[in-house]
């Protein structure tokens, strides 16, 4: 079992190479960083503007796979070179990780636990008034793009802030610059800033989660083991748990990977637009201002990211199902 | 003239009916059945699929859908169980009535153990603690007879075989010492040696718990041997009741009597005209009224389209009958012959026949192996399994050969071999002369139109999307036939399979299994081939309905000049069709010759196993019986095969003392004549009659 | 995969062996179960009214998408414009259906796009087997792996002043991988049918028992996903315009639209309401009509099982 799992990791981690790789010679061969420098009044003589771009590396008259190899090996090492105003890329995203981490970490969590919840529910009372809100509900959030549901909850938020009169929900930022106070002062306004990017990103999480443990648990429904179970004297309702919902559970493994990575571009528009300073967030203002490493550097951690989901779907999908462990 | 024994039944059934709602209209599955079953006794339910046989089980223990309507009476011990909740239900299930499924691997859930889900079955009912439950799961799986029972305890289902995994439910079912064991055709997935493991678990376990056991199956050999009373069941209602004897021997009702002819039998001396029963089973949604048998019988009159027969007894007051004509049938004793014209099958193909004949297919030393991988991502070959492990035979023309064998003998393999016209791992393929290693890809092209293939399902042969004409037509299209031709040769093929030319438009949804397998046929005889492979052509039929297509199947043979390969596991359909068997066993053939002298004294342990587990639908044979039982499974792939592969399960070996022994753990045994076209792969043979 | 594209049901991979039905014509069995659900056939109508008004609903006011009104900035919604008009003095019906318009057709050509390249290589890849099958599929691994996001997004200064159908394409190369991976496992159980095996041994060429013998008989597959992909190209395609990467000025989409809105979403929120509007309607609609669809054409998937 172990060797199975080794040889998965090593073909996620080729991938995971490929990818970046790919990722950045896409990015320095569509994006312009001289762009930047000759967009200025008066225009900066070429040399200079040469001089600046070796040093980031970003010059477009260096052969493609020359930059590559400068960027290549000391990234192997964690050095991800220079942003395109001259900081250390690693630097700046050991600062931003965190935050990202922090959300996604919540989102799955969450969503997953929620979401399988409420498919479950939604299934056994399959037809009755909570499944058919489920339902409905699930299939309007699934509707609603990550983006236009934050927005329309900062537009909520500010409805709620006016009606109380006080600023009950921040949509702004992680936390209230400049504040002094206890530690569960600091908790509270943690919170108050955390609660509408997180529903943002649960909420899709959720609906998804939800329709799909629903469609598998109404499969387990009709199986013949539940049958059996029952047959052996189980009520309906412990058959369902005890038999039916960990069988149900097997799928939701797999789904769990894919998930994942529409997570993390919900993540991105959450960080954007509710202004938390994430790899999300960087990685939309790189691409505007041409920042060829820093976008390597995001999509590097993005396909580590996507790795390691897989790898923890492939460890759940073999601790719930006794069939695919290979002895 | 028996009655069921005296005393309070333990379970009784009375004018039970089941309605389901459906998307064309209301399905009427049980029409009003009623029976009793003493303790202790062995009650069957014989039926078709369609009968209400498996849905009236359901309906007993509350285990319908919510969407069924459920009325009439079923008491247990007196007690009323219809309109019990779940939850008095709940006590009742898995304790005083128990069931047993029909696929145990659907039937078990997944991701528990074999240990935890008897351990479940006895907690759920008494008040003890893990260990003892643990104790008794380990003790039930040994009473069933699960080697190792105690470590295999803790495997998970889908680690154990087909015949391991019924065991497992039967000893949950008999976990709480019920006093009903409902069995839902509880061996019909499996190999016939297996089957017979199987039954003789259920007696054993009936004895331990005096249980009465339900047994609803479609095998009429198994109720003959199993039962005490049998149960008749046609289109949701009983149509014959009585003891097995009453039954079998002394049929009233003609549908019993279409059933019992329709059987071909393996302790046949010759080849025994077949009574097909026409027509179909009715669809249970808008009966017409009157009997519904009555579209298909011989012997209706006017009275049996407007009134249905109700079910009364015959001369015999234990043995009812429901039919309008069952005196008559009992004054005249007729037998099934009587009633339904039964064409005459053609003659056996005898040795000095065969001489004669040119070769149609020969196979040398067939091999072929499979590597064995490991690893998912990066694979890695560590070793190879030869499913088929040398093999030879030969076919000539218009004759049948019969290759028999269970799962993982390789039957399966062979015939993919040979219909691959390739060259196999070793050995050669000769077919119509041509050897298939040295064929050049034209030339592959052009012999297939030579050999062609009938398979086993016919939901899953025929394409759902096309219309019988294109499917029909496809092969043609392939090797040029003019378009203007196409049309009369698919009008041509569907007469020949006994269709109407209407039917070349519709879908195969619209057609039933039999006549489904009739295209099969006809797309088989599309290029005018020469040799027709069959793979299981009737098992996935039903019984009435099998009949009339092995009869076509005979007489297109004798027609056309056609030869055969027949692959079953039904020996008695073998016995029937074939003019001569080879029995296979681990990719070896282990027995082959006239059909005559190897199902009347098989030489081989095998093939003596096989053909004494095979149930005959005759009563009194098979309480005089002794069955052969095979201890354990088909040993696994990766265990090293040097000398005799049988010796592990062989009989024989058990008995012999060491020195003889060592031939046969040393020696791989060869074919050798026994005279009288009958060869066997063994050290010592006996002629042995198993029936 | 961008943004929010729905997945399909990836759970039932199931061979299609067809069900006897009762003397019912297929076709017609197909519609009246689809008919029966209320919902969907209230997204059918929804989405046929959409594309009316997309399409026709331009003619009947007399501003273009672009046009300005220098008499009208950023009015609320009155009768000369009935839904307002921007900082600029656009009029926003006009914009808003002329985003309607570019994203219904950009969801619905990738979602053919998509799911037709899904279908060919998941019933290749299924099919032959062997090396064939090993390329593809870790092909698609790989591209399961780029971030599509991020790829789309740093490749859209490429195609900017370019055509949008650079973007449709980029946006199908992104989408058909689940799709294949359900269509090959179907091919995988397909090829052991019968009826399969039958054609082999007859010799039909490879070419023909992949189109004629497997794909229609995934027909219900692909069109409930194709249907489902709408949806998501489109969530996806308004994602990425949303933050300037996908629909490029001077053309709009409701992408584009929704983010001109949203920086005055609370003051002046006919600015953003109505594509944001348009948007969830037309998904939730397009959702509707695929789940819809699944339960008319796959009886076994079980939100259809009736009571």
């Amino acid at each position: 079992m172990a060797k199975f799992l080794l040889r998965r990791f090593v073909n996620y981690l080729i991938l995971v190479i490929l990818a970046t790789s790919l990722g950045y010679i896409v990015a320095s061969t569509s994006l312009n960083p001289r762009s930047n420098f000759e967009g200025r009044n008066p225009a900066p003589p070429k040399a200079s503007v040469d001089a600046k771009l070796n040093a980031l590396n970003l010059n477009d008259e260096t052969p493609i796979l020359t930059r590559f190899k400068n960027w290549a090996v000391p990234a192997l090492h964690g050095d991800f070179g220079k942003t395109i105003s001259g900081q250390s890329v690693s630097e700046e995203m050991w600062r931003r990780m965190g935050v990202t981490l922090r959300l996604l970490l919540i989102g799955s969590i969450l969503g997953g636990a929620l979401g399988v919840a409420v498919g479950v529910i939604s299934a056994v009372k399959q037809y009755k008034f909570t499944d058919y809100s489920a339902t409905v509900t699930s299939f309007v959030i699934l509707s609603i793009p990550v983006f236009l549901l934050a927005v329309l909850l900062k537009v909520g938020a500010l409805n709620l802030n006016q009606h109380a009169g006080t600023t009950l929900l921040y949509y702004t930022g992680e936390k209230t610059p400049g504040l002094s106070g206890s530690f569960w002062v600091h908790a509270q306004d943690r919170l108050q800033h955390f609660i509408l990017p997180t529903l943002s990103l649960v909420l899709g999480q959720v609906a998804f989660y939800s329709r799909y443990q629903r469609s598998a648990m109404l499969d387990v429904l009709g199986s013949d083991f539940l049958r059996t179970a029952q047959a052996k004297g189980l009520r309906r309702r412990d058959a369902l748990v005890k038999h039916g919902l960990r069988t149900a559970l097997i799928p939701m493994a797999t789904f769990f990977a894919y998930e994942f990575g529409l997570l993390l571009t919900g993540a991105t528009f959450t960080e954007k637009i509710f202004g938390w300073h994430g790899m999300g967030e960087w990685f939309i203002d790189s691409v505007t201002s041409n920042d060829v490493n820093t976008v390597a550097a995001v999509t590097a951690f993005s396909a580590v990211l996507v790795l390691i989901a897989g790898m923890l779907a492939d460890l759940a999908y073999a601790a719930l199902d006794p069939r695919v462990r290979i002895k | 003239m028996t009655a069921p024994p005296p005393g309070e039944p333990v379970l009784r059934v009375s004018n039970l009916v089941v309605d389901f709602p459906s998307e064309a209209g209301t399905v009427n599955a049980v029409r009003g059945v009623s029976y009793e079953v003493a303790p202790g006794e062995v009650f069957g339910v014989v039926g078709e699929s369609g009968s209400g046989k498996s849905v009236t089980a359901l309906a007993i223990l509350g285990l319908l859908p919510n969407s069924a309507r459920v009325s009439g009476s079923v008491q247990y011990r007196g007690r009323e169980l219809l309109g019990l909740g779940d939850a008095d239900m709940s006590k009742i299930r898995g304790r005083s009535i128990a069931m047993v499924f029909q696929d145990p691997l659907s039937a078990l859930t997944p991701v528990y153990t074999v240990g935890q889900q008897i351990v479940e079955a006895v907690r759920i009912h008494n008040d003890v603690s893990r260990d003892d439950a643990e104790k008794r799961a380990v003790e039930l799986l040994d009473l069933v007879g699960i080697p190792n029972a105690a470590e295999r305890a803790r495997s998970f289902p889908h680690e154990f075989s087909g015949g391991m995994r019924q065991r497992v439910m039967i000893a949950m079912a008999i976990a709480n010492d019920p006093d009903v064991i409902i069995a839902d055709e509880p061996t019909t997935a499996l190999d016939v040696t297996i089957q017979a493991q199987v039954l003789e678990v259920l007696e054993r376990a009936q004895e331990a718990t005096g249980a009465a056991i339900v047994m609803i199956t479609h095998d009429l050999g198994v109720i003959a041997g199993f039962a005490d009373r049998v149960m008749v069941m046609y289109a949701g209602k009983p149509v014959e009741t009585g003891s097995v004897d009453d039954v079998f021997y002394r049929p009233r009702m003609p549908y019993t009597l279409g059933l019992l002819g329709s059987l071909p039998r393996a302790d046949a001396t010759g080849r025994e005209p077949l009574t097909p029963v026409d027509g179909n089973p009715p669809s249970l949604v808008a009966l017409p009224p009157g009997c519904p048998f009555a579209p298909r019988c011989p012997l209706k009159i006017e009275v049996c389209e407007s009134a249905e027969p109700p079910l009364l007894p015959t001369d015999d007051p234990w043995h009812a009958s429901a039919c309008h004509r069952t005196a008559y049938v009992a004054e005249n004793d007729l037998k099934p012959t009587d009633v339904f014209a039964a064409p005459t099958p053609p003659p056996v193909v005898s040795e000095a026949m065969r001489e004669g004949r040119p070769v149609v297919l020969e196979v040398k030393d067939l091999v072929r192996t499979f590597p064995l991988t490991r690893g998912l991502v990066f694979r890695r070959q560590v070793g190879e399994l030869a499913a088929v492990d040398g093999i030879s035979f030969d076919i000539r023309e218009g004759e049948t050969l019969g290759l028999v064998g269970e799962s993982g003998c390789g039957k399966t393999t062979t015939i993919n071999e040979i219909l691959a016209l390739a060259k196999p791992t070793s050995g050669s393929i000769n077919v119509l002369g041509q050897d298939t290693a040295a064929l050049s890809r034209r030339e592959r092209q052009e012999l297939r139109r030579d050999i062609s293939v009938v398979f086993q399902d016919p939901m899953a042969s025929l394409d759902p999307k096309l219309p019988i004409s294109d499917i029909l037509s496809e092969g043609l299209a392939t090797y040029g036939v003019a378009k203007s031709e196409r049309g009369p040769r698919v009008r041509e093929l569907l007469q020949l399979v006994g269709l109407s030319s209407t039917h070349a438009s519709r879908y195969p949804h619209e057609f039933s299994g039999g006549q489904r397998q009739r295209v099969g046929i006809a797309r088989a005889l599309a290029l005018q081939p020469k040799l027709v492979v069959l793979d299981e052509p009737v098992s996935a039929l039903d019984v009435s309905i099998r009949a009339g297509i092995v009869n076509l199947l005979e007489q297109l043979r004798a027609d056309l000049r056609l030869s055969y390969l027949f692959v079953a596991h039904d020996l008695s359909v073998v016995r029937h069709s074939a003019d001569r068997v080879a029995v296979m066993y681990l990719g070896r053939i282990v027995e082959i010759g006239a059909v005559a002298p190897v199902f009347a004294h098989p030489a081989h342990p095998y093939t003596q196993a096989l053909l004494s587990a095979v149930p005959l639908p005759d009563p009194r044979r098979e309480r005089e019986r002794k069955r052969i039982i095979l201890e354990g499974d088909l040993p696994g792939t990766t265990e090293v095969r040097v000398g005799c592969r049988f010796r592990g399960r062989c009989p024989t070996f058990a008995t012999l003392d060491e020195t003889l022994r060592t031939k046969c753990i040393e020696d791989d045994p060869a074919l050798t004549s026994l005279g009288d076209d009958q060869s066997a792969a063994c050290h010592y043979p006996t002629l042995a009659s198993v029936f | 995969m961008p943004a929010e594209i729905q997945p399909t049901a990836s759970i039932a991979i199931e061979a299609a062996a067809e069900v006897a039905l009762e003397d019912v014509g297929r076709g017609r069995l197909v519609m009246r179960r689809f008919f029966r659900k209320k919902i969907a056939v209230g997204g059918l109508v929804v989405l046929v009214l959409l594309l009316a008004f997309a399409f026709i609903g331009p003619y009947l006011t007399k501003w273009d998408y672009k046009s300005t009104d220098y008499n009208a900035f950023l009015q609320r919604p009155s009768s000369s414009h009935w839904f307002g008009t921007t900082q600029i003095g656009q009029d926003v019906y006009a914009q808003t259906l002329r985003g309607l318009q570019k994203s219904l057709v950009i969801g619905l050509l990738t979602a053919f796009v998509s799911t037709g390249l899904a279908a060919v290589v998941g019933a290749t890849a299924g099919y032959f087997g062997g090396w064939a099958d090993r390329i593809l599929m870790w092909f698609v691994d790989l591209l399961l792996v780029l971030p599509a996001f991020l790829i789309i997004a740093i490749l859209s200064p490429t195609f900017r002043g370019k055509t949008w159908l650079i973007f449709v394409f980029l946006l199908a190369a992104f989408s058909w991988m689940i799709t294949a991976r359900i269509v090959r496992g179907l091919a995988l159980s397909l090829k052991e049918q019968e009826f399969v095996q039958a054609a082999r041994f007859m010799g039909v060429p490879p070419r023909k028992i992949i189109f004629r013998h497997l794909l229609p008989n995934m027909s219900s597959l692909l069109i409930i996903d194709a249907t489902l992909n709408v949806g998501g190209a489109i969530l996806a395609e308004t994602g990425l315009s949303y933050f300037g990467f996908g629909v490029q000025p001077p053309d709009v989409s409701l992408g584009t639209l929704i983010a001109d809105g949203t920086r005055s979403a609370i003051t002046f929120p006919w600015l953003f309401l109505f594509s944001g509007g348009a948007l969830i309607i037309t998904v939730l609609a397009v959702s509707v009509i695929g789940d819809g669809m699944r339960d008319a054409l796959d009886p076994k998937s079980n939100s259809s099982r009736n009571t």
